[in-house]
């Protein structure tokens, strides 16, 4: 392990670190395997089939810390107003969903037992029996309905009010058993109310300084932008979960000073790290890198409508300049994966093989630019640094413009404010877009016509009849078809450039043990402190 | 006489809390000058122009600007700076929570500067030209140029990464011992001080050199005191309010400047707070760090006035 691990620094130094990026032999590298997920993602899903802890495996006891990137006075204890990786996971700690979402981003069962539809529009949710707040009450339906009705709830300011929206009546019938209506046909529900915002909090609940959940971890004590502390909760449903006693979560804004923090051995577990961190993570024997390839991207938005992107010549030319190898190797040094113009990653259930990758292409581009008539003139574009690596992105797309003959105009612009003065606004710019836990989610925020985050502005009947038919498909082949054509479409026409997929980077103490990629985020999806134990 | 202290003294009060009242004008128009307010802040990417108008008025922000600035003036005087737009505690609460520690960084790190920064000004001062002269100018140059983040950084690499004598973290909760309190506040306060004593050193020097010249000390001299006497008996107390001003204008650096040491080392103090209210466009709290700064850094410097009011003896026969 130790020769492998200098043998590959050395080959990292003796290549050339510009476009080589970090060897990535001896990091942890997580992938979403599609096999799986097409197998056990029916609409019907099976009941207490979790497997729960390899008890074997983990040791019990140990206190750890744990430190993530951001963290306010705005911290927050309630599920529906969580922002950020660091309420994400501190609300995993203290609560439980209804479902969650596994390595490969299907749906499995918690606090529910079983979601059965036969329409798609009408569920029925079987709770688990035997669970308890950590007061001591009984978890009951009459929870879960307050739980969900609480984000149509205008005060509640939810952040996910307008997703909570399309269930229509949420009724408790006797204690064990939900009864959801949608407003129309939606065959992911499981896997939609299995982000941090659903998590199930006791009924009535309105004062927020302290959790009272169901889930691993009680809360000791909660300080906005200090810390969280939660302990071993004895009662844990899931039989030998958790392993840790103890779990101390705070914010380290700084990066370089989280990654010192891992180093000295003060946290065990920090969260974004940079790819400039890594060489120095991997050669120390104390820590280890965890990488998972998201579905999380940052692209090149091309405004319907506004100045030359109304030519959908110059949108093609753009994405024919995107010089992907290049993007992936220098502006994310080689953490990420290669995308090809539509939101859906290889791996992903959904992923259609059918698309060409498009390649990097001045001949080309030039052409279409000449046909839409924009060589020579220069064009602005807005980069700035609240868009992961999209200033080095902008820099690397204005070189290869004039390669073609086009002149691109950088500017770059404060990451303070960039997304109310600038996303959405400017003709040619870049966004950056979280993993999101279903296709479907991807498609209707960002790219559907009536969706007020309609990056591009994109305007496609058949897109948005397709988008909403696949919503409500329960038949598994048919919907990869559609979530296909949807891809193709994007693809050719829509004014969204995406060059490459980013990664997710966290890295723990090396006695830090259970600790696996996911590509919903880091912190294993958020969800790591029920799972990782402390290695004697 | 008495009298001419005591008016000059009150004088200076009434000074103090004009400049006060000027700065929460001023306070109060810069921070509604920052672009986007709390309720683009708090809804983010998810802003329509429905929820930003009911989130606006639910804060309070469509009020007209002289109205929230006489409330909150009013609110000010009685004690209540208002509540968080982010998290609704109270804005009183959120400071007090945060600022015993930043008072004790600020009390170590003066516990350490000041003697050190007094003595190697003093003693450079004596033996102008000497080779301790030289060399403390030279470091004391040296380490008001480097950055402190810089300082800061390299001594984590060393003491933390490398040889892990010290945490990387200052985790004042971990503190009980004294010998836990060192550890804790070591490497922000070693930071804190490089800064901090360079500049009192060399104002402390100048005010005893200038001294060092004036026709008094040559009579002492030839009356035959010895070379400490003179500084210590004769130079220190005219040297009194040069020197008070210059340790005034460094310690009220610790109050609010001390943003990079508190966010390398993760130490929850004030300064941090503050940062995390700007990015949230949390103007209350915004607002009342900002005065909280400003009271202290006025405190401190009405207390070098008086020091050089009371020191100097022609106003004191």
């Amino acid at each position: 392990m130790k020769d492998e691990k200098t043998r590959s620094l050395v080959d990292q130094q003796s290549s050339n670190s510009a476009t080589q990026g970090v060897s990535r032999r001896q990091v942890l590298r997580g992938m979403m395997t599609s096999g799986l997920v097409a197998a056990g993602s029916g609409v019907l899903v099976p009941g207490s089939s979790l497997a729960f802890a390899d008890t074997a495996k983990g040791t019990r006891g140990g206190k750890i810390k744990v430190a993530s990137q951001s963290g306010s006075t705005a911290d927050t204890l309630d599920p529906a107003k969580g922002s950020g990786s660091t309420d994400y996971t501190r609300q995993y700690m203290f609560y439980n969903g209804l479902t969650m979402l596994d390595e490969s981003l299907a749906p499995k069962m918690v606090l529910a037992e079983s979601f059965d539809t036969r329409d798609a529009q009408n569920w029925v949710i079987k709770l688990r029996k035997g669970v308890n707040f950590h007061d001591g009450k009984p978890l009951t339906s009459a929870d879960v309905v307050y739980s969900l009705n609480r984000h149509k709830n205008p005060k509640t300011s939810s952040k996910v009010e307008t997703v909570a929206k399309q269930m229509v009546e949420i009724k408790a019938v006797g204690t064990d058993e939900i009864h959801i209506s949608l407003e129309t046909k939606n065959a992911d529900l499981p896997a939609i109310l299995a982000v941090s915002h659903f998590l199930i909090v006791r009924d009535g609940t309105t004062d927020f300084s302290k959790a009272n959940g169901t889930g691993p971890f009680i809360c000791q004590e909660f300080q906005p932008g200090i810390r969280s502390i939660g302990t071993r909760n004895p009662d844990y449903w899931k039989k030998g979960l958790p392993y840790l006693d103890e779990v101390e979560l705070f914010s380290i804004p700084d990066e370089p000073a989280r990654v010192n923090a891992l180093l000295s051995g003060d946290v065990h577990l920090i969260n974004s790290v940079n790819p400039r961190s890594m060489s120095t993570l991997m050669a120390s024997p104390l820590a280890r890198v965890i990488q998972s390839d998201s579905g999380g991207y940052t692209n090149l938005v091309m405004r319907d409508q506004l100045g030359p992107v109304q030519n959908p010549d110059f949108v093609l030319g753009m994405k024919s300049l995107l010089n992907r190898e290049q993007i992936l190797n220098i502006a994310c040094r080689g953490f990420g994966t290669i995308a090809n113009d539509q939101p859906i990653p290889k791996g992903h259930r959904y992923y259609t093989s059918g698309l060409s990758q498009r390649e990097y292409d001045p001949e080309k581009a030039k052409f279409h630019f000449k046909k839409a008539g924009v060589l020579g003139q220069s064009i602005p574009m807005v980069a700035s640094s609240a868009a992961d690596n999209s200033v080095e992105m902008a820099q690397l797309i204005q070189l290869a413009g004039q390669q073609s003959g086009l002149k691109l105009d950088i500017k770059r612009v404060p990451a303070d404010g960039y997304w109310s003065n600038h996303w959405m606004k400017d003709a040619l710019g870049f966004s950056n877009i979280n993993p999101r836990p279903t296709a479907d989610l991807i498609f209707s925020l960002f790219y559907q016509s009536s969706s007020n985050w309609n990056e591009s502005g994109w305007k496609n009947d058949q897109f948005d009849q397709l988008l909403v038919a696949a919503r409500g498909e329960t038949n598994e082949s048919k919907r990869k078809q559609m979530y296909g054509d949807m891809q193709v479409l994007v693809h050719d026409l829509c004014g969204i450039g995406i060059p490459t997929f980013s990664s997710i980077n966290d890295a723990c103490s090396s006695k830090l043990g259970g600790y696996k990629p996911h590509p919903l985020g880091g912190f294993m999806g958020y969800m790591f402190a029920e799972q990782v134990w402390l290695e004697v | 006489m008495n009298q001419t202290i005591s008016r000059l003294i009150i004088n200076r009060i009434g000074l103090g809390l004009l400049t006060l009242l000027i700065v929460s004008l001023v306070i109060f128009m810069i921070t509604n000058l920052l672009p986007g307010d709390a309720a683009q802040e708090l809804l983010g990417q998810s802003a329509t122009p429905e929820t930003l108008a009911a989130l606006r008025s639910q804060l309070g922000l469509d009020l007209p600007i002289y109205t929230r600035y006489i409330q909150w003036l009013g609110g000010l005087l009685v004690g209540d700076a208002g509540y968080s737009m982010v998290n609704g505690m109270s804005i009183m609460e959120l400071i007090w929570s945060r600022l015993p520690n930043t008072l004790s960084l600020a009390a170590f790190a003066t516990l350490v500067s000041v003697p050190v920064a007094l003595s190697i000004g003093i003693f450079s001062a004596m033996y102008r030209g000497s080779w301790f002269d030289r060399y403390s100018n030279m470091l004391a140059v040296f380490a008001v140029s480097v950055p402190e983040f810089l300082i800061a950084t390299i001594a984590v690499l060393i003491f933390a990464v490398k040889l892990g004598w010290l945490s990387a973290l200052s985790h004042i909760e971990s503190a009980n011992t004294f010998g836990e309190m060192l550890k804790v506040y070591a490497m922000p306060v070693l930071t804190l001080c490089s800064v901090l004593v360079a500049q009192m050193a060399r104002m402390t020097r100048a005010a005893v050199i200038d001294q060092l010249s004036s026709p008094y000390v040559e009579m002492a001299l030839l009356k035959g005191a010895s070379p400490i006497r003179i500084v210590l008996l004769h130079v220190l107390p005219n040297a009194l309010g040069p020197i008070a001003n210059a340790i005034a204008l460094s310690l009220s650096y610790l109050l609010g400047g001390v943003i990079i040491v508190e966010s390398i080392f993760n130490y929850p103090g004030i300064a941090t707070l503050m940062l995390n209210a700007v990015s949230t466009r949390d103007m209350p709290l915004v607002q009342g760090c900002a005065m909280l700064f400003c009271f202290g850094y006025l405190i401190l410097v009405l207390m070098a006035d008086i020091c050089e009011i009371v020191s100097n003896p022609r106003l004191r026969k």
